[in-house]
């Protein structure tokens, strides 16, 4: 039996076969893999750049006490990004099954129609789900448009669901009967997660502490996006160089998250939804161009292979 | 002139299903105009193809070169200096002695006739193939080599273009024309097949498991179809869903079926989330046994030749039991919560803006008890209506919203009459009279609103469809034959206009009537629809029998004397019928007192047809008065006295239809 973890063992080693480096999870909460700096900001700019890493991603509002076979609070995605993406991808991502023991003569494998978009990211591609026997496994996604800037060098996402590839390797009718490892289930390892936090997303999450924290994170990120654009051409480049733009951007991440908690919690009325997307989308944009600006800056009288830190 | 075929194929990664007609259709009319262009069209015949990942072109017989033409250049004026001809001559790579004089409108001038060589076809379809392909227009589309690169829906892999089984070479985004193209993703045998011509690309493709042509796919699926429910034995049979069927085979290379079950125990969930779930969500037909009721079977497609081993077939019931289990699960969850507990919900719902569901309940409420005198039942349909856009159930299959709330709404024990007007609320038509009046209502309440906030669609714009919303109307007016009056409904003029553009619509191109009856019939009265469609078949009736055309040209022409004499306001108050002349024009007047009574009667009983057949009879009347009697007597009294008479008349039969209205064929339409 290929257990949960042979399964990521399997496609981070298949992925750094194809040159990708194998980064680890972020540790900023987030609602996808995308959201991790190794994308969102990654992808922005002419560097080419191939990574692929486990992303543990929260969605409050699917929580379901851990009572629902198939929908989880945090789930956990590998994410490869691949910029530029190649010609042969669709048959790369492919081999990658096979390297997980999908046989795809004796699967039916379908790429159907499916575009993405983030609009709390300022952020589109175009692409598909694919189908495994009629199952979702993967995200594929050519990015267009990220931070609201058109991009030039168009990267490839793949997101795969581990949980769902899992269940199918393992004929599992349950994601919480994944063997995780020879040992241990999936239930063992997440369950008291997936009860503890629908409790408190959904019953015990205090509305104004939240939005306190939304207010502060988004004020911070704010502050620092608006003193970087304050830097005129004469500032030394080394303070440029040294801004503290990730920081700015660890601000959206938790504002981004604090939405979704503020949602599940039944927290955001019909008129504030819209406004407060909007929010979160400026902050998110307002880094995204400062960190271009930022790689410009750099790569413009010093050393090429410095481009991005 | 010798001809070669042409065959053009874009390798394209996975293009979405619905999108591929009409990038053949864009295809072939963009290759078309090149080859007019070209003037290379004579004689050929173009045939398009497709799969997931290729669309074909195929042109049969393209000449190989266009042909030679002429050209005359005009030179310098006849008076010009020596020098100046000369120069001309030598630019047209001639001799002085070859130019030739012409007069023109400006005087006498040196010209030449130029011979152009026809260019060859495979230079001109290098050059022209690029724009060709690039032209096809997507609903979305994408770059994929950067922001200057070529816009196409999905990334071109290969590019394959043949003339005469010569390679056309030319390239786009990187992509360099060739002779080659690729088997199916997973069951090709080849790496790559070397394509001839357009017969041994085609059987290349086929043994390397690609079916190019759809025709051939379909008949693949239903031949399997047909093999996997056996004919009669076991009773099973399909449920058709042609738009299913055309998206896979736009979804497949090389489509077989499989036969999958799931526990008959799922069958106790209602059979619409059961076919949503199985038809829109996993594509797959659903199945019915020989009482036509849903079997715990479903037919998926696979773009695979077998699944010997049935894991295929294991894999798409697993996910198909995750769904109904979801289904399940959200079904028994819903119940906890009874629509009737999920009003205040519907504060957190939007429908427009800061406008919530529980605002639009309130409003189509207020439109039920003062506009339509809804009853108690539909005021409780109405209550319910929206509430199931709360429920799991609908937040997951937002199609079948109004459905799950009539199911929950039955579920809950709400009276069977409120449970269907709840179900069918969304439906153009619903069944019941209850559901009617709930449906218009809420309508008539977001036509209302959106054009009381100034957003009546103009031009192609309809973000809110509200034109369909308003045909909805029409139809549920005409077809529920309820009596309500526009005006009631929509009271500024160019709302009712915008309703009545629909009725138009629904009329001419639904109902199949005639643009000049449907004219006729809105002219007398607009205000009641579903009596406007009374109204309106007769006329259409009535319209072949012999006496009615003549009749109405006869009407037109009182209508023009009228105009012409003032206009039609100014007369009909009443006519002195002492003062009538005899003859024609007090035999016209006996048929007008012998038929006006009879057609009134006949039109309060609203029975249409007798009461136009009536008025038609008086033509014999009326064709002999214009035959015989001057309409514009000298003398002014009897004058004015016989137009107001048929002012009078005009107006008294006017009211079914307005027969001046009517286009007799021959006649042209203003």
């Amino acid at each position: 039996m290929r257990t949960f973890q042979d399964i990521v063992f399997d496609l981070k080693r298949y992925w750094a076969r194809q040159g990708c480096l194998i980064q680890e999870p972020y540790d900023v909460e987030v609602g996808a893999g995308t959201m991790s700096p190794e994308t969102f900001l990654r992808v922005l700019g002419p560097a080419p750049y191939s990574v692929a890493y486990v992303q543990p991603s929260r969605r409050p509002a699917d929580g379901r006490y851990g009572e629902n076979p198939n929908r989880l609070y945090k789930h956990m995605q590998l994410q490869v990004i691949l910029k530029p993406a190649p010609a042969d991808v669709i048959e790369l991502y492919m081999k990658s099954l096979e390297a997980i023991g999908i046989d795809l003569r004796r699967h039916d494998f379908k790429l159907e129609e499916d575009n993405w978009e983030a609009p709390t990211l300022g952020a589109w591609g175009i692409g598909w789900q694919v189908m495994l026997d009629g199952l979702e496994i993967t995200q594929f996604t050519y990015f267009q448009q990220c931070g609201g800037i058109d991009l030039d060098v168009i990267p490839v996402e793949l997101t795969y669901g581990l949980e769902r590839l899992a269940a199918f390797i393992q004929d599992a009718d349950s994601v919480y009967d994944i063997r995780w490892n020879e040992r241990w289930t999936y239930r063992d390892v997440r369950f008291q997660e997936e009860l503890q936090f629908s409790v408190y997303n959904f019953e015990k999450a205090d509305v104004g502490s939240l939005w306190k924290a939304f207010d502060l994170y988004e004020a911070e990120s704010k502050r620092l996006v608006d003193e970087y654009r304050q830097l005129r051409g004469c500032d030394s480049e080394e303070a440029a160089r040294r801004f503290p733009l990730l920081a700015a951007y660890d601000g959206v991440l938790k504002c981004s998250h604090l939405f979704n908690l503020l949602d599940a919690r039944g927290a955001i009325s019909v008129t504030e939804r819209v406004a407060v997307i909007g929010r979160v989308r400026a902050l998110a944009v307002g880094v995204a161009q400062a960190w271009v600006r930022q790689h410009e800056r750099a790569r413009q009288p010093a050393s090429q292979e410095a481009a991005l830190p | 002139m010798r001809a070669q075929d042409f065959l053009l194929e874009i390798g394209v990664e996975e293009i979405p299903d619905w999108m591929i007609a009409g990038a053949l259709a864009d295809l072939r009319r963009l290759f078309l105009g090149v080859l007019e262009k070209s003037q290379l069209h004579q004689g050929v015949e173009i045939s398009t193809h497709a799969t997931p990942r290729r669309l074909v072109l195929f042109a049969k017989q393209v000449p190989e070169k266009q042909p030679d033409s002429k050209e005359i250049v005009t030179g310098p004026p006849a008076s010009a200096p020596e020098q100046a001809v000369a120069g001309f001559a030598r630019k047209m790579g001639a001799e002085i002695g070859q130019l030739k004089k012409i007069s023109t409108g400006k005087g006498e001038y040196y010209s030449y006739t130029r011979r152009l060589k026809g260019r060859r076809a495979v230079d001109l379809l290098g050059e022209a193939l690029p724009a060709v392909i690039l032209g096809i227009s997507w609903p979305k589309s994408m770059t994929w080599t950067g922001k200057s690169g070529p816009r196409f829906i999905r990334p071109i892999r290969w590019l394959l273009a043949l003339y005469g089984g010569r390679v056309v070479p030319f390239e786009l985004g990187g992509v360099r024309s060739d002779r080659y193209t690729y088997g199916h993703r997973r069951l090709a045998v080849e790496r790559r097949i070397r394509a001839a011509d357009f017969g041994s690309f085609r059987e290349g493709l086929r043994k390397n498991y690609v079916l190019l042509d759809a025709a051939e796919r379909r008949q693949s699926i239903q031949q399997g179809v047909r093999r996997l429910l056996g004919g009669e034995q076991n009773g099973l049979r399909l449920r058709p869903n042609e738009k299913l069927l055309e998206t896979l085979v736009n979804l497949t290379e090389w489509p077989a079926p499989i036969l999958g079950g799931f526990d008959p125990e799922f069958l106790s969930l209602p059979e619409e989330v059961l076919v949503t779930v199985m038809q829109h969500h996993q594509k797959y037909f659903s199945v019915e046994d020989s009482q036509r009721r849903l079997a715990p079977h479903f037919i998926a497609v696979m773009n695979l030749d077998a699944d010997p081993q049935g894991f295929i077939r294991h894999g798409h019931e697993r996910v198909l039991r995750a769904r109904f289990n979801d289904a399940r699960f959200f079904w028994e969850t819903d119940q906890k919560k009874p629509l009737r507990d999920r009003l205040e919900d519907l504060k957190h719902v939007t429908f427009y803006k800061d406008w919530t569901y529980w605002d639009k309940t309130e409003r189509n409420r207020n439109l039920l008890v003062n506009v339509f005198g809804g009853g108690e039942l539909a005021l409780r349909a109405n209550q319910l209506a929206k509430c199931d856009l709360t429920t799991e159930l609908v937040k997951e299959f937002t199609e079948l919203q109004g459905i799950v709330g009539g199911l929950y709404a039955r579920a809950q024990g709400e009276p069977e009459e409120v449970a269907l007007a709840i179900y069918d609320h969304y439906q153009p038509v619903p069944r019941t009279e209850t559901g009617r009046v709930v449906a218009l209502a809420d309508r008539v309440e977001t036509l209302q609103s959106f054009f009381g906030i100034g957003l009546m669609p103009t031009g192609s714009k309809d973000p809110f469809a509200l034109r369909r919303t308003a045909l909805s109307v029409v139809r549920i007016l005409v077809e529920g034959r309820r009596q309500d009056r526009l005006s009631r409904l929509f009271e500024p003029p160019e709302w009712r206009e915008f309703i009545l553009d629909r009725a138009r619509y629904y009329f001419r191109e639904m109902r199949g009537y005639r643009y000049d009856e449907v004219n006729a019939v809105l002219a007398a009265g607009s205000e009641n629809l579903a009596d406007a469609a009374g109204r309106l078949e007769a006329l259409h009736q009535v319209r072949p029998t012999e006496n009615f055309e003549p009749l109405a040209t006869s009407f037109k022409r009182i209508k023009n004397i009228l105009i012409q004499a003032g206009g039609m306001e100014c007369f009909g108050s009443s006519f002195d019928p002492a003062s009538l002349e005899p003859g024609p024009e007090q035999e016209l007047y006996a048929g007008f007192q012998r038929v006006a009574p009879e057609v009134r009667g006949l039109k309060n009983e609203r029975r249409y047809l007798e009461a136009l057949i009536a008025i038609a009879s008086l033509r014999p009347k009326v064709d002999l008065f214009f035959d015989k009697v001057l309409v514009n007597a000298p003398d002014e009294r009897i004058r004015a006295n016989r137009l107001n008479f048929l002012a009078q008349l005009l107006r008294e039969f006017s009211t079914i239809a307005d027969f001046s209205e009517i286009v007799i064929s021959g006649e042209q339409h203003s």
